[in-house]
């Protein structure tokens, strides 16, 4: 499905800012696998994000998505199958377009066949609805409402929607619920993993969250200096513990404030 | 007082204008982007107006205009988008190398006049009576006011209206903005085009300085179009534009009623969307954040 092949990519090379951000990384993905990503700060997570969804060109490697080289494609061509979402829940919508505008506009750029002047049809605006209603936070009766009306959560919640309207080939979750308080943070976790487990997407997350990332899709790794140190599938991921994780954290010499204390809240 | 002269005039120049605020509509609320072309599109409008209708062709003129003003527009997305020259220099520089063009287009002469030419008007003239000059202009700007409001439903126009109003979200969309900002602007600049375009065989002479300061005059009729409306639907903004055009019109046609010299208009204009402008931060410095407010 995907397949990520010994990518590295080095910012401001030969300045004093220079930041060996990926490092020779390589990761394949089957159809249908969610992997939860841990890392610290500067690990390269949001880095091979960017990568996959084209921000920048890679130095070295290559990238394929179902079978295609997505490698050098521009970003603007590669979210037609990519959906992505940003930690920063202002990001993913236009806050002066309605709901249903916003709606609109993902389902028309993600459908094959509209031409530039495609218009949404009334059914169209009825599976809108129907998809709103499923997101349980009232949103279907507020369709010609501004979306900068809405609360971080919500607006989080409809780009969750937007990104997944048309089902995308891949998503990319970065931190996307780091930026909302917990109880809305856990709504919008679990509005995640209904609508990836009902579309069968196949799903990148990052998290600083150790317990949701051994408990949420089937694989997990663990990135440090622009590689990945650490793969847990299967058995070994569901014997896995907090506790434990930690402690390959700190033999992989990685410490990190932020991941003891995501594990502390716990 | 104020004759029917007056407003059937004030009525025909605010439906012409108003393309012109529509124009910048499409541009600097929808795009966000304040489009210094907008003086130069306007005369571009008029010189090739002008010089088609005295060759004979005075409907062909419309559509030629159009197109004369989307290049104009062109120029400046492309100087923006491609050379990533800041949008406000982009349009200056467009504007100022308009000036040569609009010459060249007329001949290399400051005017021209069709006096003797069958213009838009004097064509419909036989069947509209009275209203021969009302009718047409009104039925361009609403017609072209409606397919405005339609483009911006389209995934384009929907496209169009995301550019301006999220670029952190449209660059992680499939949208690519240099095109978007290139059809915002080669369709806003068609709008003031044609508005110059009629205009010139509304009363039948083009001059070089026709579009010198039109875009504070399109911003002031877009803002007085804007506290009629306030919020709303495109379509509404859209209305409030025309409107607002109109109105503009006759605080024009009263001011010179009270025997205030044209000379000042460009003033008065220029301080109205100032102060309409910066009216929200004169507001909050006026009025010291009260107690719960936002910060």
């Amino acid at each position: 499905m995907l397949k990520v092949h010994n990518i590295s990519k080095t910012f401001n090379p030969g300045t004093v800012n220079e930041k060996k951000a990926l490092n020779g990384l390589s990761l394949e993905l089957e159809e249908g696998d969610f992997v939860t990503i841990l890392g610290s700060n500067g690990a390269g997570k949001s880095t091979l994000f960017g990568a996959i969804a084209g921000s920048f060109v890679v130095d070295t490697g290559s990238i394929h998505l179902d079978g295609m080289n997505i490698t050098n494609l521009p970003d603007y061509k590669r979210s037609k199958f990519i959906g992505r979402l940003f930690q920063d829940p202002l990001k993913g919508t236009a806050p002066s377009m309605t709901i249903e505008e916003n709606l609109a506009l993902a389902y028309m750029r993600a459908s094959s066949g509209t031409s530039p002047f495609s218009m949404i049809s009334r059914k169209d605006r009825e599976n809108f609805r129907e998809r709103l209603a499923q997101l349980g936070l009232g949103l279907e009766d507020r369709m010609d409402h501004p979306v900068g009306l809405l609360s971080g959560g919500q607006r989080q919640a409809l780009t969750l929607l937007m990104a997944t309207l048309v089902t995308p080939k891949l998503l990319l979750l970065d931190e996307h619920t780091a930026a909302l308080d917990p109880a809305t943070a856990e709504k919008v976790l679990a509005l995640t993993e209904q609508i990836v487990a009902e579309n069968h997407i196949t799903c990148l997350m990052i998290t600083h969250n150790i317990p949701s990332a051994l408990s949420l899709g089937n694989r997990t790794i663990m990135m440090n200096n622009g590689s990945i140190v650490l793969e847990l599938a299967g058995e070994e991921r569901a014997n896995m513990t907090t506790e434990r994780l930690l402690k390959v954290f700190h033999e992989q010499g990685i410490s990190n404030d932020r991941i003891l204390f995501s594990a502390d809240t716990e | 007082m104020i004759s029917t002269t007056v407003i059937m005039s004030a009525l025909e120049l605010g439906f012409i204008y108003a393309l012109v605020a529509l124009a910048l509509f499409l541009s600097f609320r929808v795009l966000n982007i304040a489009d210094m072309t907008t003086d130069g599109a306007f005369t571009l409008g008029c010189a090739v107006s002008a010089t088609l209708a005295v060759a004979g062709h005075p409907l062909l003129a419309l559509p030629s205009a159009m197109l004369a003003g989307a290049c104009a527009g062109f120029v400046t997305a492309f100087l923006q988008t491609r050379l990533n020259i800041p949008s406000i220099l982009a349009g200056i520089i467009t504007n100022t190398g308009l000036y040569t063009v609009n010459l060249a287009v007329m001949g290399f002469s400051s005017n021209v006049n069709m006096l003797r030419n069958p213009t838009l008007f004097t064509l419909v003239q036989p069947w509209l009576g009275a209203f021969y000059k009302l009718i047409p202009a009104a039925v361009l700007t609403c017609l072209v006011g409606t397919l405005l409001v339609l483009f911006l439903r389209t995934r384009l126009g929907l496209s169009v209206r995301a550019t301006g109003d999220n670029p952190d979200m449209v660059r992680a969309s499939s949208i690519n903005t240099g095109f978007t900002i290139t059809v915002g602007l080669c369709l806003a600049n068609s709008m003031t085009a044609l508005s110059g375009a009629v205009l010139a065989q509304y009363q039948k002479t083009a001059d070089i300085n026709l579009g010198t300061g039109m875009v504070i005059i399109g911003l002031a009729s877009l803002i007085i179009g804007e506290t009629l409306m306030p919020k709303g639907k495109p379509w509404m903004k859209a209305l409030g534009a025309i409107l607002g055009s109109i109105l503009y019109r006759f605080i024009i046609a009263i001011a010179l009623r009270l025997d205030l010299p044209s000379e000042c208009l460009k003033l008065i204009s220029a301080v109205i969307v100032a102060l309409a402008i910066g009216l929200p931060a004169i507001k909050s410095a006026v009025k010291p954040a009260t107690k719960g407010g936002k910060a």
